[in-house]
């Protein structure tokens, strides 16, 4: 017997009531076991996911601009093809992002409209400009290090797709660090001008980079609830205090400094002491007035309205090839 | 403080509050994007294709194309399928449904479930 979905009568007279529903949902998040894309979840859940998953996904595919904006002007051929193979990556970091957002039951298509249409927004990292190559270098090593400590945690997410999009990602973003790392070694231990870029772009990154945990835990309220799902499994601080314990020796090892000066080691607690965060500038660059808000929306817009006749001409494409084989068919 | 802030996702923080969450498309007629292709690798021979994630696009041609560039740029399969996701049935909208209930007393189809006398070998 071909088995189908069932008929939305029978389907009414079988299905539990909207309280046991909860409760087993509640029941498989909290056994660790992860919820797949037909499972019953409560509405809020799905919200959140599709929230976080789209923002994701789009801070992915902007933040090949940035990087982007060398690949011309790479030093190197081999530093030229790492770099477009990292970039190429972020953009299918993106699509495996899109992919699990779709299976919440949204369009990409709409998806793409509202980050163009400025109602869903991006990582603020991106917003920041690449003025020298060593900031390809800062990026691989601060930014996608900071992003490596955010996403190991959500490879354990309660979503099943989400989940095993971000173990996909976490395997290729170990790649994008070293080569930023490689790249900042190079500079530092090269002649004075080269390590003074390097030092120029860690000290203009460096900040920012923290901030991508987003603020302290007391100004961050509502993440009980994503804790509660185990969408997010550890709070803003603790992340950023990892961070800043694995970042600190490596900035050693590459003989640059980090621009804080009340930054020192703290044997008690094992960690290492970081001065206070300057939220004012995260928060404007957050409202849009950062250097480069304006310059990543209207070049993702551009890019999607000039690419547009690619999709087109595919389209046709395939319609003329599904109707000749369909002619033969008939024929 | 203006509106929430919280390090979602890998890139970091991004506003919480006022994001739009799309509108539910639950027929594939009001989809604007091409057809969503299900994506399987055979990550070496000898072992079965395994499901990878999706993919949109205009045809197969293309659906094969796109799932090389997505899911194995370091070698992570001999052999691709793409099939279209409209094709495939599915059993319940419930991962749990009774439908695998029948299999849940019958634990003699384990070779667990039977009791050998002491020193019996090969069995």
């Amino acid at each position: 017997m071909p088995v189908t979905d069932p008929s939305p009568a029978l389907q009414a007279a079988v299905e539990p009531d909207e309280a046991a529903l909860a409760e087993r949902f509640e029941r498989t998040v909290a056994a660790e076991e992860r919820i797949e894309p037909r499972d019953w979840m409560p509405e809020a859940y799905r919200k959140t996911l599709i929230r976080q998953i789209a923002q994701h996904a789009h801070s992915e595919i902007i933040g090949m601009q940035p990087e982007g904006n060398w690949i011309t002007r790479a030093p190197s051929l081999r530093r030229k093809a790492i770099l477009l193979a990292k970039v190429q990556d972020e953009a299918g970091h993106g699509l495996y992002l899109y992919s699990a957002a779709e299976t919440l039951g949204v369009d990409r298509a709409e998806l793409l409209d509202l980050l163009h249409a400025g109602r869903q927004k991006y990582s603020s990292i991106f917003n920041y400009p690449t003025p020298t190559w060593a900031d390809v270098g800062a990026i691989g090593w601060l930014v996608d290090g900071a992003a490596i400590v955010n996403q190991v945690p959500i490879t354990r997410c309660s979503y099943g797709p989400y989940a095993r999009a971000m173990v996909r990602i976490c395997k290729e973003e170990s790649f994008h660090q070293r080569q930023g790392f490689e790249i900042l070694h190079h500079l530092s231990s090269g002649t004075p001008e080269q390590h003074a870029m390097a030092q120029d772009a860690v000290d203009r990154w460096w900040w920012p980079s923290l901030m991508m945990f987003g603020p302290p835990d007391d100004a961050s309220p509502n993440s009980a609830r994503s804790m509660a799902w185990k969408i997010k499994r550890f709070s803003n601080d603790e992340l950023r205090q990892r961070f800043v314990d694995m970042a600190v020796p490596q900035a050693e090892a590459l003989g640059l400094t980090l621009p804080d000066p009340e930054l020192r080691w703290d044997a008690e607690s094992g960690h290492y002491r970081f001065g206070a965060i300057d939220w004012t500038e995260f928060h404007e660059v957050l409202r849009g007035n950062g250097p480069c808000n304006a310059l990543r929306v209207e070049h993702r817009v551009r890019a999607h309205e000039e690419g547009a006749w690619v999709r087109e001409a595919a389209d046709a494409y395939a319609a003329k090839h599904a109707a000749r084989a369909g002619a033969e068919v008939a024929a | 403080m203006s509106a929430e802030v919280r390090a979602e996702g890998g890139h970091g923080a991004v506003p919480v509050e006022g994001v739009a969450t799309g509108t539910p498309t639950p027929t594939r007629a009001s989809r604007r994007d091409w057809p969503l292709w299900e994506v399987f690798v055979r990550g070496r021979r000898g072992l079965a294709h395994t499901h990878v994630g999706s993919l949109h696009a205009p045809d197969a041609t293309m659906a094969l194309r796109n799932a090389r560039d997505v899911y194995t740029r370091r070698q992570e399969g001999v052999s691709l399928w793409v099939v279209p996701a409209a094709a495939i049935t599915a059993s319940s909208p419930d991962e749990r449904d009774p439908f695998f209930a029948p299999a849940a007393d019958k634990a003699y189809r384990h070779p667990t479930f039977y009791e050998v006398p002491e020193g019996v070998q090969h069995l």
